[in-house]
């Protein structure tokens, strides 16, 4: 990449002098050493039009089929979204957005249809997707207690301050505490494949494996010392806009509930962005030929809980396949690209350059 | 008691160090003075210990924040602390690295007024005063080699009246006080007096001067032991207060450096003003500002709006207050201690004569060394070797040449003088007598009969090969064995006799009075003395300006022609004067004498007074004259320094003759230089006025005839003392004619070199003083030897000391201190070249990497709803400056060489691409902050479009193939890290010129330390954190294939830029500095073959007429070949003669041609 040549400077060996001097003279002349008469073989590159020039090229032809790859794969990925927050009012959960109250009993319940065109291949993952909503204000990033999530006892009945105005609900504390709890994705969201001759089937969706490993196995903990997760959280409430006690998130599953629930597990990673997405179910690939979800008209069933209209937000859902590059992202395969075409068309102009510019050097170099 | 400490703290604290009125009293033995005498105060002195480094481990951290504090940023510092200790704020309070500090104690802990005994070859504890001696005349001999580097044994005297103790009974019995001045650190100062009770009598009184005090780190020698009482301890000897007050300058890169940070400051508080206003703007809606899943306390709601306001701003201010680099300054003072070893471990800048190499005495000014316009250099003992040779004398108008160097070749010119071999005859005989007693008596030569002593010797060859003469001035001791080979030998100094062995091997004796010490103001010296017939003789020795205007008989004529003459010839020339005292006479002088002496307040002045008084009314005897070689390599130095672009003064207080001669054989002035003379002389002529106009005129026209060829043509200019003050006299003409001051600086500027002769040593910082406070504010270097040296050099911006025969006054006053004048070269275009593009480097690099830094979270702001939300975990914001970017820009700044040390040596020209700060301009400046800018909104972007969805509306999160897992917003601050931490490094690597394998290691090593550090981080659940929000998160990134692939491609994109700008930057105009690379790459090893065209290429006004061409070829090419080339020098000396553009008197062309002729053969001009 760079052009080089190795200096190694020997140490030259001027020891005729130490022997004449006397004893005082020996002691204060400095050590001959390459180190301290800063001569250290070194290797000395200098980036040249020359030299730089087969990087160029070298960056140029690796990076633009990467990218070409990246774009096509990107490409290929199949991806659905749906918003359904219900903003206009022929929107179907317009009426359930409009008269939401935090005080109901009933759920409301609103259906969206919508048709698929193209089949969708292999695992199909099912994402919920908010907008304008800061996950990642300072406030709310830091509203958490990692030691009540990972099954600490006393942080369980003495929450964090960083919790607060989420921390206590009245003299019991809540738990989990803090605003990324309280503020839970509740929403339900059923799909329903409805086949030509219109009868109606439910879509398996598989709630596991959806957070990280890590963070469901080690980073959070349900309170330990009692395994049934009613009496280990007995001494605490629950967060305030939610439904039900943490307890009860998953009752059909104890490896899904309590604190190692991954909707909450998920929901607990803050997003980076305002607008974001996140991981809902996923949607296991069939046996045999047929496509994971077949192309046609299907239902979607939302309990609307979650309100989002008054920070002026919005719901949606996403089906996304997968490829070896993650989702469906053209951005990358475009830069590289474009990077490798700016390094290729770079190098062409160094070519040039070092060609005009090396010979009038050359040429300047040598006296006449 | 509560009355003393406080006017002792008064004084210590409250008055300036060189005016401390008080006095202390000292009581001897602890024993109190007979009743009535005085109160008996004790005073609370210090142990006996010295701290001679900066720091120690109790007021490590109070001084060292002090040390912080006085900076541009201390207080920008301090604010931010509080802050961050006071409100709740984004980021945890950081600390920055800790600075070296080590501790050096020597403990012999005493208590003042204690009699010591010290042995033979034992350092003196403390600061002592003499009160007996083993030797019977109450004397010893002290080296003070350690102190001031004169190895001459000094000799000191003992009280007269306790001289007679012996033992310790006696000693015991003694009871007197001592009074003296409060410590100060001048070693060659001290006033005091002792009173000495006895019983029943009168207390007496004796004064005490530095010859009665014995000072800490000096070594007794030839004297078995001395009884003696300490005066000063620990950190108020001598010694010790000379490791303190060092010089306060600051450099030119550290006032650049301010200056961007200033810019630093302006563009961190206008980013916090920005997103305070932006925040309140965009949260004026309460659905943004308190949605419902994130509320406010209570306690927060309840605060007003404007407090609410403030508190923002400055968390964000906290937030963003890393773009202020306060790792920069712990970084540049090591690098600045750590590198001037360097300078120190530099083998090429040791001396084996001397035994020693180059000394740095402050690291704060390296690269200052880089910077230099003006260098201005003492002549005796820096570009002269100070290694004096008698070459002949003058008694009334007759010569005399000791037989050993006559020759006949040097004299060609003063053959219309006698040259008699010290032949007899009437009145002659009486001069002559008296003229050679006259320089064998006033000396302070010492005899030394032993062969192995460490540093200067001289043997003395005839009839005792073991006895030397030593001396601090090494011309006392040419004219004494001058004498010698004359027949007049100085034998030795006994019981205050002096003894002569005079020309009839008889044995003379003088009893010597008084000595009339050397000073350089009255620059002269003289001795009284009483011959066997019992005459009052006064000997004096000085200049010829302070001789003659005391003269008032004589043969002052032929005495100053020869003088003339002789300092033509580059010789250093000595009057010789005598005067007979009558009885009442030497009375009344020791009178004077003595009531100086006694003084405790202004004895200096009392002193010259007094020798005002008695050095009159002199019969001139004659003149001598002395050789002073020029040192190795001085014509080689300055013709370098010349190359480099600096202007080169030589400031000395000898004649203009001797001066113009040893300028022209250094090189100095050349060939084809152009004399412009501003004497006294001329001025008789004409009104300075009309002078200085002319010259000015002369100058002007010049430039604008030549004009392309402005670097070949040069002006010299020579200007005198007495010439210079007036020039420097305010205008009492008023304003209607100008400053004189603006056109002498005119000139100044146009002359390549400039000859400051006669001048006093504070004419010399003045000179420093007017150019360093000239429109242009040009850097400047002082060098010099001698103690009348020191006061430019701690004026200059730098200050050299040579570690001359004259004592270590000036080395030990200097910023360094180096051996030799031709070290000076080395010391600049190498190391100095070196530590400033090092520095500059630092400095521009330590902006960059933090803008770098601080600005993506600038960003992000705008992405979080201006929550002042870090990017960065708390882990990485800490660490990023103090460990995972700050070694390899260390090392960097301790090891990068952009150019082989040979090629900087061989091409001075190089010197003019550093020069003017060129590497810290606001141009430069720029770029690095663009850069920097660029390259942050590269890493913010680019991440943020691979955590976003194009194709669909936004989503703020990736999936990744092997875990299908989201990514949160801490994966996305360490993503941006990552591409981070690399790019910067990569950065420097790309910068970096010389890889050696240490470079390699601490780049690639912290490269790895941050990779292995992150996944430590996240790798376990910290039990002593309350968050673990890094859990996992970087192994999860780099699990990632895209996460890899966005991470290679922002890094190339970040880098893209800089390399482009530096290819295309050398294609198309290559500095002199590249080229020198290109060609080092093209010839490796080959030196010496390369030397004559690269200075043909570094010659930019090659468009001068061919012979200046030819002549600049065939100059290097005698400089690289080893052999000398007489028949071309003595060419030049010809050709020198033809150039009749010069306004030069015809007297001044001759010299120039006498100065040639006679250094020719000289070993100096050839290499």
């Amino acid at each position: 990449m760079m052009a080089s040549s190795y200096n190694a400077k020997e140490e030259d060996g001027h020891h005729s002098g130490a022997s004449s001097g006397t004893g005082v003279s020996k002691n204060k002349k400095p050590d001959n050493t390459a180190f301290k008469q800063q001569r250290l073989p070194a290797w000395q590159p200098i980036l040249t039009a020359g030299s730089v020039l087969p990087a160029f090229f070298v960056i140029g032809l690796i990076f633009i089929p990467i990218g070409i790859g990246l774009y096509v794969t990107s490409n290929n990925i199949k991806e659905f979204e749906i918003d359904y927050t219900g903003v206009s009012s022929d929107s179907p959960c317009y009426n359930c957005a409009k008269n939401f109250t935090w005080n109901t009993t009933e759920p409301c319940v609103c259906t969206v249809n919508f048709t698929l065109h193209q089949p969708f291949e292999s695992n199909v993952f099912m994402y919920y997707g908010l907008s304008n909503f800061y996950q990642n204000h300072r406030r709310y990033v830091k509203s958490r207690d990692d030691r009540q999530l990972n099954g600490d006892l006393s942080a369980l009945t003495d929450p964090s301050k960083e919790c607060e105005p989420y921390r206590k609900s009245g003299d019991v504390s809540i738990a989990p505490c803090g605003a990324i709890a309280n503020s839970l994705f509740n929403d339900t969201l059923v799909l329903y494949y409805v086949d030509s001759n219109n009868s109606i089937s439910e879509i398996p969706l598989v709630k596991k494996g959806i957070a990280w490993w890590t963070d469901k196995h080690v980073k959070f903990r349900n309170p330990a010392g009692n395994s049934n997760l009613t009496l280990a959280f007995k001494d605490t409430a629950k967060p305030v806009n939610w439904a039900k006690p943490v307890y009860e998130l998953d009752p059909s599953d104890p490896e899904n509930n309590g604190f190692i629930n991954e909707d909450f597990i998920v929901w607990m990673r803050t997003a980076a962005l305002p607008t974001f997405r996140k991981l809902y179910r996923i949607i296991q690939k069939k046996s045999g030929a047929t496509p994971t979800l077949p192309n046609g008209n299907y239902m979607l069933n939302i309990t609307y809980n979650y309100p989002v209209l008054s920070f002026d937000g919005r719901k949606r859902m996403i089906l996304s396949t997968i490829s070896w590059m993650g989702g469906k992202n053209p951005f990358l395969g475009i830069a590289y690209i474009t990077v490798g075409s700016i390094c290729f068309f770079l190098g062409v102009v160094l070519l040039i350059i070092h060609h005009k510019y090396d010979n009038r050097n050359t040429s300047a170099d040598i006296p006449s | 008691m509560d009355f003393s400490l406080l006017r002792n703290i008064i004084s210590r604290y409250c008055v300036g160090e060189e005016i401390w009125v008080d006095s202390r009293t000292v009581y001897i033995g602890h024993k109190e003075p007979p009743p009535g005498a005085e109160a008996y105060i004790p005073q609370r002195y210090p142990d006996n210990r010295i701290v001679s480094s900066k720091y120690t481990f109790w007021n490590f951290i109070p001084k060292n924040l002090f040390e912080q504090f006085r900076r541009i940023a201390n207080f920008y510092f301090l604010v931010i602390f509080l802050v961050q200790l006071i409100i709740d704020t984004p980021t945890s309070p950081v600390t920055s690295g800790l600075p070296l500090f080590f501790v050096i104690t020597v403990t012999a802990i005493k208590q003042v007024g204690d009699i010591v005994v010290v042995k033979e070859d034992e350092t003196f504890p403390c600061d002592l005063i003499l009160l007996s001696s083993s030797r019977p005349d109450g004397t010893c001999f002290v080296t003070t080699t350690s102190l001031d580097g004169e190895s001459s044994h000094k000799t000191y005297y003992a009280i007269p009246d306790t001289m007679a103790f012996r033992t310790e009974q006696e000693v015991d019995s003694l009871h007197a006080t001592i009074e003296c001045e409060q410590p100060q650190p001048d070693l060659y100062k001290f006033v005091g007096r002792i009173n000495i009770y006895k019983d029943k009598e009168e207390p007496v009184a004796r004064p005490l001067g530095a010859e009665n005090l014995l000072l800490r780190g000096a070594t007794l020698k030839n004297t078995q032991h001395i009884h003696a009482v300490a005066v000063y301890t620990g950190m108020e000897t001598k010694m010790a207060l000379n490791y303190q007050s060092k010089s306060q300058k600051r450099s030119a890169v550290e006032k650049s450096m301010n200056a961007f940070l200033i810019v630093y400051l302006c563009i961190l508080i206008s980013k916090a003003v920005i997103n305070t206003v932006l925040k309140y703007a965009w949260q004026w809606s309460p659905d943004r500002d308190e949605p419902w899943y994130n509320h406010r306390t209570e306690h927060e709601r309840q605060r007003h709006v404007v407090i609410r306001a403030f508190t923002d701003f400055l968390a964000f201010m906290v937030l963003f207050n890393y773009i202020i680099p306060v790792s920069m300054y712990v970084t540049v003072e090591m690098q600045k201690f750590l590198g001037s070893y360097f300078i120190s471990w530099d083998e090429e800048m040791f001396d084996e004569e001397l035994g020693e190499g180059a000394q740095v005495n402050t690291s704060d000014l390296n690269e200052e060394l880089g910077q230099v316009e003006y260098v201005f250099t003492d002549k005796t003992g820096t570009l002269t070797e100070n290694n004096m040779e008698f070459i002949e004398c003058c008694v009334d108008g007759n010569v005399y040449i000791p037989h050993a160097i006559c020759n006949g070749q040097i004299l060609s010119a003063a053959s219309s003088i006698d040259m008699i071999d010290a032949s007899p005859g009437g009145y002659r005989r009486e001069y002559e007598d008296l003229f050679f007693r006259a320089l064998c008596l006033c000396h302070t030569v010492q005899v030394k009969e032993e062969e192995t002593v460490d540093g200067i010797k001289r043997g003395i060859h005839q009839g005792r090969p073991t006895s030397f003469y030593i001396s601090s001035s090494p011309d006392e001791v040419a004219l004494v064995e001058g004498m010698k080979r004359l027949g007049y030998t100085y034998l030795r100094l006994k019981d205050n006799y002096m003894e002569i062995l005079n020309k009839d091997d008889e044995i003379e004796r003088f009893e010597l009075l008084h000595v009339l010490n050397f000073d350089s103001v009255r620059r002269r010296m003289s001795v009284i003395v009483k011959s066997s017939s019992g005459d009052y003789l006064l000997f004096c020795k000085g200049a010829d300006s302070s001789i003659f205007p005391r003269v008032v008989s004589g043969k002052v004529e032929q005495v100053k022609a020869r003088v003339e003459q002789n300092a033509v010839e580059g010789l250093r020339t000595l009057c010789v004067a005598y005067r007979r005292l009558s009885e009442s006479e030497y009375q009344e002088a020791c009178h004077h004498l003595m009531e100086a002496k006694l003084a405790l307040q202004d004895r200096e002045q009392r002193l010259a007074q007094a020798y005002d008084i008695i050095e009159r009314d002199f019969v001139l005897l004659g003149a001598t004259a002395v050789e002073d070689r020029l040192q190795e390599k001085a014509a080689d130095t300055i013709e370098s320094l010349h190359k480099a672009g600096m202007k080169v003064w030589v400031l000395t207080g000898d004649k203009m003759e001797t001066a113009a001669a040893t300028c022209y054989a250094s090189k100095l002035f050349r060939r084809t230089t152009q004399i412009l003379e501003l004497t006294k002389k001329r001025t008789e002529e004409q009104s300075l006025h009309d002078v200085l106009f002319e010259l000015n005129r002369t100058v002007l026209r010049q430039r604008s005839i030549s004009g392309l060829s402005v670097d070949c043509l040069d002006f010299g200019l020579i200007i005198d003392g007495a010439t210079l003050s007036a020039v420097l006299k305010p205008n009492q003409e008023g304003a209607g004619h100008g400053n004189y001051r603006e056109i002498f600086l005119e000139i100044c500027r146009n002359c390549s070199a400039v000859l400051c002769c006669r001048m006093a040593p504070l004419q010399k910082a003045q000179i420093v003083k007017l150019i360093k406070a000239s429109k242009e504010h040009p850097i400047t270097l002082a060098i010099g030897d001698g103690a009348n040296d020191v006061s430019m050099i701690l004026e200059a911006h730098v200050g050299i000391g040579i570690m001359g025969k004259e004592g270590r006054q000036a080395a030990r006053n200097s910023d360094y201190a180096i051996p030799k004048f031709k070290h000076l070269k080395k010391m600049l275009l190498v190391h100095g070249h070196y530590y400033y593009i090092r520095i500059a480097e630092l400095v521009q690099y330590f902006f960059y990497k933090n803008v770098c830094f601080i600005f993506p979270q600038f960003l992000y702001q705008f992405f979080c709803g201006f929550s002042q939300q870090p990017l960065y975990d708390t882990a990485y914001l800490t660490l990023y400056n103090i460990s995972f970017t700050s070694l390899p820009i260390l090392l960097y700044s301790l090891v990068e060489q952009h150019v082989s040390m040979d090629t900087l040596k061989r091409e001075p020209s190089l010197y003019r691409d550093i020069a003017k700060n060129s590497l810290l301009r606001w141009p430069v400046f720029l770029y690095w902050t663009c850069l920097g800018v660029f390259d942050a909104v590269v890493f913010f972007f680019g991440a943020y479009f691979l955590f976003d969805n194009t194709t669909f509306t936004s989503n703020g999160q990736l999936m990744t193939t092997n875990t299908q897992m989201m990514f949160g917003n801490w994966t996305f601050g360490t993503l941006i890290f990552t591409v981070l931490v690399f790019t910067v490094t990569l950065k420097l690597a790309l910068d970096t010129h010389h890889w050696t394998w240490i470079n390699h290691f601490v780049i690639w090593g912290s490269l790895l330390f941050y990779v292995i550090f992150s996944l430590l981080w996240g790798g376990i659940i910290w039990p002593f954190l309350n968050y673990q929000r890094m859990y996992y998160v970087f192994m999860q990134m780099l699990s990632s294939g895209p996460a890899w692939l966005s991470i290679i491609l922002l890094i190339t994109v970040s880098l893209l830029p800089d390399v482009i700008k530096k290819v295309l930057c050398r294609a198309m105009c290559p500095t002199a500095t590249e080229r020198a690379q290109d060609h080092q790459k093209l010839l490796p090893g080959s030196v010496a073959d390369v030397t004559p065209l690269s200075f043909c290429r570094s010659c930019k006004g090659t468009s001068a007429d061919s012979s200046h061409l030819h002549l600049g070829t065939a100059e290097s090419l005698s400089l690289c070949r080893s052999d000398p080339l007489p028949q071309k020098l003595l060419a030049h000396l010809a050709e020198g003669g033809g150039t009749d553009l010069c306004p030069l008197s015809p007297y001044m062309l001759r010299l120039s041609g006498a100065g040639f002729a006679y250094y020719a053969p000289g070993p100096e001009t050839s290499v």
